[in-house]
């Protein structure tokens, strides 16, 4: 299959590792990626802070990136992103009046997957040991983000991938399904919430006794990073592609 | 636009800063933790008896929206019933209106004193507030409600309004303000329970007159339904001769059946349990039985004016359940009194604005409320996309300060520099360009720790990492495009 990788911005300028990662799982299982390089961001930060003429471009950027006939179905390695690429899309569309861009982002929005939909739904991968030679020999715990978790109903699938990883362990993360507070500008506008949620997040990630918190979407995780590393806390944060992508020959390192 | 609504509808600080205040509250959190997850619990264990739960939150949805898309139709065919069963109604287009209809009803009684069953409709219009100003004393029956008029405080909660008190703040409340009370009180809850039980049996007996809400009204039998768990409102609904009620004129249904859906959804959703302990419904007045002079005030204060946001109007459909709240990470923190208004949490934070408008007072700061995690839409018994509607009215809020402001904030400019930057690959690959810049901020420990402007909110708990030497897409043009 060619697959098209939407890269995010934030892995792009942040976390590149995070999408090589990607790249290597879908090549491990025989496919052609190819990455639009007119793709720049999805606009989620405009379109959440409200900036709406402003997401404009943003948003018709992206659908022109991904509107063309070269690749089969486009994967990111980020529930928020391909929800809002799925859902404020075409809100976004309509709200500006603008009836052509709103079936053309609802059709590129229909063949985009999060990464562990493509893989278990596309693709039909249950054991990542098995089928992608997935290694990591530590101790981690799984943070859903709430974007995944509820907008694109992802269930369990990145969670079962994670603990079918060879030389693992999952502890479970108590109040796992709670928001961690970043929530994008929101983190910045309502800094003493946010920084509240954080609290009780690295908390209870601590309480795991994990090396590392895993989860993915790069941006709830440089969030929770960002806490952990400010308190002084042991765990780091892995995206689930690097995880995924680590072997027994090339493992990962924390 | 039709008008917006008045009364205690406003944020009168932005909430940012009431925020910031209540989240310093200590005890405040540990009850509201305590509460919001015990409801939280009991919700999810009731709700998962159901099999056809999402086929019932569909059906509440449906309709609900079929009965906003008809509502001029439907209130009239509820008033010509409800009038044809000896009930009397009256229309209010704001809160100034429905507190004068209200007080001049009870004075054509003679009475001074009215007994009320917890009503969110009349605290948004500040009815008591309206009454005490014009000498007639109005007391709360509902225990929470009476714990926070006791208290001078102001509710915090659409279902518990006194959850942030906790079970001795309560007692110390009863002891300094109840007029004869055991000064032995513990803070045993069916100590505190038999204390207002004594309390408000007094006010029962001598009431000739009760001012209710409603949960719905009927439009085919021209009913009125409350919907409680103590009998306070049983209470107040018979004893007297007069009963008035004030209900928003969304509360309307099509027809009789349509309470199976609600009487399923609204119990569950609210309190956890499988139903209600009492369900009151009547229909104009009995003869010789129950009150006799029945009154119904339909308020519209802001509600045509919701209606007539394409996006927002979604919002109407809302029950008053409030397990958008008790599932809410912000509420959780914050409590209600943040959200200034009679509404709070995720719902309060789209409501309010649209009954009032966006631009009035601080309301414009409630739909960032929130984290958008989106636990409240999953939680709603009537699928209320309130995440899509933060989002839209956040875009309503920036469009109408655009005129307002004379020169551009940190953030409108942020964002027009970021439509740029991520309007094309091009542009942003141009930017990328710098990262090794980013680098050179970072302290030999690879973290950044403080951000300049609008963004120190993010270093204030928060690091950020050093960022790479080399951004993907750079990385795919040297790797992958150079084979």
């Amino acid at each position: 299959m060619r697959i098209a990788l939407f890269a995010t911005c934030i892995v792009d300028a942040m976390y590149p590792e995070t999408a090589k990662s990607t790249v290597k799982i879908l090549e491990r299982l025989g496919h052609e990626v190819i990455f639009p390089k007119a793709q720049a961001c999805c606009g989620q930060m405009h379109m959440n802070s409200g900036y709406m003429p402003e997401a404009l471009p943003v948003v018709e950027n992206h659908v022109r990136a991904f509107d063309t006939d070269e690749y089969d179905v486009a994967v990111a390695p980020s529930g928020s992103c391909v929800a809002s690429v799925k859902h404020q899309h075409p809100y976004l569309a309509q709200r500006l009046g603008k009836p052509e861009l709103k079936d053309r982002a609802k059709a590129v929005g229909a063949r985009t997957y999060e990464l562990s939909q493509l893989l278990v739904d596309v693709l039909g991968i249950t054991n990542a040991a098995a089928q992608l030679g997935s290694y990591f020999p530590e101790t981690i715990t799984y943070h859903p983000s709430c974007h995944g978790m509820r907008s694109l109903g992802l269930g369990d699938r990145q969670l079962d991938l994670l603990k079918t990883v060879g030389g693992i362990t999952v502890n479970e993360l108590p109040e796992a399904d709670q928001c961690c507070g970043f929530g994008g500008t929101f983190s910045i506008k309502n800094a003493d919430v946010s920084s509240a949620m954080l609290d009780d997040k690295v908390k209870n990630i601590c309480s795991t006794g994990a090396s590392a918190c895993s989860g993915g979407d790069a941006s709830c995780l440089m969030h929770i990073g960002g806490g952990l590393s400010r308190t002084g806390a042991k765990p780091k944060t892995l995206h689930l592609a690097d995880i995924l992508a680590s072997t027994m020959e090339e493992t990962v390192t924390l | 636009m039709p008008a917006g609504g008045q009364g205690n509808l406003f944020e009168t600080e932005p909430f940012p800063k009431a925020a910031h205040r209540e989240l310093g509250n200590t005890q405040m959190r540990k009850n509201l933790r305590h509460a919001t997850h015990t409801i939280r619990d009991k919700r999810l264990k009731v709700v998962g008896e159901l099999p056809d739960w999402e086929a019932l939150r569909d059906a509440g949805s449906t309709i609900k929206n079929n009965s906003m898309a008809t509502l001029e139709e439907r209130l009239l065919e509820f008033e010509k019933n409800f009038t044809a069963r000896g009930g009397v109604v009256h229309w209010a287009r704001d809160a100034d209106e429905a507190n004068k209809i209200v007080t001049e009803l009870v004075k054509a009684t003679g009475s001074q004193e009215v007994v009320k069953v917890k009503s969110m409709a009349t605290q948004e219009i500040g009815l008591n507030e309206h009454l005490e100003a014009e000498g007639i004393d109005a007391f709360e029956t509902d225990l929470a409600e009476l714990i926070v008029q006791l208290g001078h405080d102001k509710p915090s909660h659409i279902l518990v309004p006194a959850i942030h008190k906790n079970r001795t703040e309560v007692r110390d409340i009863f002891l300094s303000q109840m007029p004869v009370v055991d000064p032995n009180l513990t803070d045993e809850p069916a100590k505190l329970a038999e204390a207002a039980r004594a309390h408000l049996r007094k006010k029962f007996l001598a009431a000739k007159v009760a001012i209710s809400g409603a949960n719905f009204a009927l439009a085919d039998t021209g009913t009125l339904g409350v919907v409680e768990s103590e009998g306070n409102g049983r209470m107040c609904l018979t004893l007297p001769e007069t009963l008035i009620t004030v209900m928003g004129i969304e509360k309307v249904l099509p027809h009789w059946e349509d309470v199976e859906v609600f009487m399923q959804l609204l119990p569950r959703s609210s309190t956890g349990e499988r139903m209600n302990p009492y369900t009151s419904l009547w229909t104009g007045v009995t003869e010789d039985d129950g009150p006799q002079n029945v009154h119904i005030v339909l308020l519209d204060n802001g509600r045509t004016r919701a209606l007539a946001d394409r996006f927002g109007r979604s919002a109407l459909n809302c029950i008053r359940c409030s397990a958008c709240m008790n599932v809410c990470p912000v509420y959780e923190r914050t409590g209600g009194h943040a959200y200034g208004s009679t509404y709070p949490g995720p719902i309060g934070a789209i409501l309010s604005p649209l009954l009032t408008g966006i631009e009035v007072e601080e309301n414009g700061s409630l739909p960032y409320a929130s984290s958008l995690c989106g636990a409240c839409y999953e939680a709603c018994p009537v699928k209320i996309n309130i995440p899509e509607i933060l989002v839209h009215l956040r875009g309503d809020d920036v469009d109408a300060k655009r005129e307002k402001h004379k020169l551009p904030t940190q953030m409108d400019l942020l964002m027009k520099g970021g439509s740029w930057a991520l309007g094309k690959g091009k542009n942003i690959g141009l930017l990328e360009k710098a990262l090794p810049l980013g680098r050179l901020a970072a302290g030999k420990d690879k973290k950044i720790k403080k951000l300049p402007g609008i963004a120190a909110g993010w270093t204030q708990s928060r690091d950020i990492p050093a960022p790479p030497n080399k951004s993907f897409r750079d990385w795919w043009s040297d790797e992958k495009e150079s084979m």
